[in-house]
């Protein structure tokens, strides 16, 4: 813990701001029913009440900072309980993509042969189509429902995971290392969790960042189709398309939770940023 | 036969494969799942009649490659089947909103090539100047944001406060080109700012790669300008990079299309999409993926194509 914190106390603005959005992030997540003045789906007013800047707004008890959503919800609750369950799904799925694209990538990577060429050519087949095509035609198969959402996306995103750390390890997989961990007559499960996971764990944590800001950004765009959550959870994608009719009349209610989505992945983005270029120790890679 | 042609063959035939691929997996992608498709569209309360005329609808009655054959050559004579909402040829849904689509498209696609082609040169000519740094951080930005977010603020700006554009995209027959265009304004610079930033950064990286190299720094001890070098040594040879962007980043509109119809109530081929898997009209869902695959694979096969034309190093793999 100490480390971290000179660690961070050594670190550019722009990654203490991403630190600071990201914790702000996750402590909204955890603890949603402690901070949030109302239930999740709490009706308390009219639509589109108002917030602070507008002096004609009907007072509320507890007081409603963001006035209220298309229905009459508070927008500051439901905000804060969509930081849990955004942030949350968007969290679980990018570990589950995590636990199958680097696993298949270090089998891949440590038998190659047979193995890597079946792997490898699966997946040079399902990046060829975009993933919000492919997940589109696979929900409308199997309806939307929490577990499908996680798992379809899980499984599209860990072929990009795959691709990565298939990389990584077919560079740690020529070292002399394992060369001796492999006539020593060590099994493939031993090799990869004590010779290739350690030495590949660097490059993979910053990817994780990106991966999941690419899934975070995916799922509220599903929920923005109205294919993603779906009602009466919160969640920032949904809250941006129930709310969006608003807008035509200069109501700025779809535009919070975009913010939030657009802040969260700004402050990972700058973090990962911080993290690539203290990795590499190189000014200009890009 | 000499190697480029075979190189680009060889591509061309795992584009082919690919799309072969992809068309097994959307026509037979029903049979992987668990249980029963009809049941599960259906309901529970369906009585067993309803279900068995459902399944005939759909041909799930007859074996798997019976289905996928029917299917395959009814899309190559232009037969996509019927809806199952509307209970129209899906070819009368798609006709229309297909052309709106590539509309969009194409004038995204104008504006924002030439706009990013030469601010990606500019930031990288005076590299690390404030314009420099102001271009990365827009672009950062705007790689983070979602689509619907830049929409929507352009919306409140541009239609709302100021009143400039229209904020929902409509489009009849009656228009003329410029109102046409008029009309599509706002959906157009949404895509164009979504792409532009990819776009540019990777016009910039690719630009500055090719100015560290040994002949760039000859032309410079030389006494060469630098806007001569620029221009005479550095684009040529990024040129295959460049023109790899744009065609990888054109793929990419053509899915950030579909978000964006859905912002502005545009007529298109991705709202069409979207309405239909959530009404889980899967004739029609199955002929827009296949379209929107096929596009995808087919740009991503000319910038292959294209990178390999005009990049000699890439004609011998190792």
């Amino acid at each position: 813990m100490n480390d971290f914190w000179k660690l961070l106390k050594s670190a550019p603005f722009a990654a203490k701001l991403g630190v600071f959005i990201i914790l702000i992030n996750v402590f909204a997540a955890i603890f949603a029913p402690v901070i949030a003045p109302y239930a999740e789906t709490d009706v308390i007013g009219d639509m589109w009440d108002g917030g602070f800047w507008d002096e004609n707004a009907p007072q509320h008890s507890p007081v409603s900072l963001l006035g209220t959503d298309h229905i009459g919800r508070d927008l500051f609750t439901r905000l804060i309980y969509g930081a849990r369950n955004t942030i949350g799904i968007a969290f679980v799925t990018t570990l589950l993509s995590f636990g199958v694209g680097i696993t298949a990538g270090f089998i891949a990577a440590t038998l190659r042969g047979w193995v890597d060429q079946v792997l490898s050519r699966t997946v040079d087949v399902f990046m060829a189509i975009p993933t919000l095509i492919f997940a589109l035609m696979i929900l409308s198969v199997m309806g939307t429902s929490i577990p499908v959402l996680i798992v379809v996306i899980a499984i599209l995103d860990a072929t990009r995971v795959y691709r990565i750390s298939r990389a990584v390890a077919m560079d740690i997989e020529v070292m002399e290392y394992v060369e001796v961990a492999k006539l020593r007559g060590e099994g493939l499960w031993w090799i990869i969790r004590h010779e290739i996971l350690p030495n590949a764990l660097a490059p993979l944590v910053a990817e994780f960042g990106l991966r999941f800001c690419f899934v975070f950004l995916f799922i509220a765009a599903l929920s923005f189709l109205g294919l993603g959550l779906q009602p009466p959870t919160a969640d920032w994608g949904s809250m941006v398309r129930e709310n969006a009719s608003g807008i035509s009349y200069g109501i700025i209610v779809p535009l919070i939770p975009a913010a939030a989505i657009a802040l969260l992945t700004v402050g990972v983005n700058l973090v990962v940023d911080w993290f690539l270029h203290k990795a590499s120790g190189i000014r200009e890679i890009k | 036969m000499d190697g480029l042609t075979l190189m680009i063959l060889k591509r061309l035939a795992f584009g082919v494969v690919t799309l072969f691929v992809i068309s097994l997996i959307i026509s037979l992608g029903v049979e992987l799942l668990p249980g029963d498709l009809a049941q599960a569209m259906l309901g529970q309360s369906a009585t067993p009649e309803t279900l068995a005329a459902f399944r005939k609808e759909l041909g799930l009655d007859q074996p798997m490659y019976v289905r996928y054959l029917t299917w395959i050559t009814g899309i190559l004579q232009g037969d996509l089947g019927t809806s199952l909402a509307s209970h129209r040829p899906v070819v009368d849904l798609l006709g229309g909103r297909l052309g709106n689509t590539i509309f969009l498209a194409a004038v995204s696609a104008a504006i924002a090539v030439p706009v990013a082609v030469i601010l990606g040169m500019l930031a990288a000519l005076y590299r690390e100047s404030w314009f420099d740094k102001f271009i990365s951080m827009t672009t950062l930005s705007t790689i983070s944001f979602p689509e619907f977010f830049v929409g929507y603020i352009l919306v409140l700006f541009l239609a709302v406060e100021f009143n400039v554009f229209p904020s929902i995209a409509k489009l009849n027959s009656r228009m003329d080109f410029f109102d046409q265009l008029y009309a599509i304004s706002l959906p157009a610079i949404t895509l164009t700012l979504v792409v532009i930033a990819h776009m540019m950064r990777m016009t910039r990286a690719a630009i500055l790669n090719v100015m560290t190299s040994p002949y760039i720094e000859m032309a410079t001890l030389k006494g060469m300008t630098r806007s001569r070098i620029i221009v005479k040594h550095a684009f040529p040879n990024a040129l295959s990079p460049v023109i790899n962007v744009i065609v990888l980043n054109l793929a990419y509109l053509v899915v950030g299309v579909v978000v964006v119809e859905v912002v502005f109530v545009y007529p298109g081929l991705g709202q069409l999409l979207v309405d239909s898997v959530s009404k889980r009209d899967l004739p029609v869902v199955q002929a827009s993926v296949m379209i929107f695959a096929s596009t995808y694979v087919l740009l991503n096969l000319t910038a292959d194509v294209l990178a390999i034309i005009s990049n000699p190093k890439l004609r011998h793999p190792k």
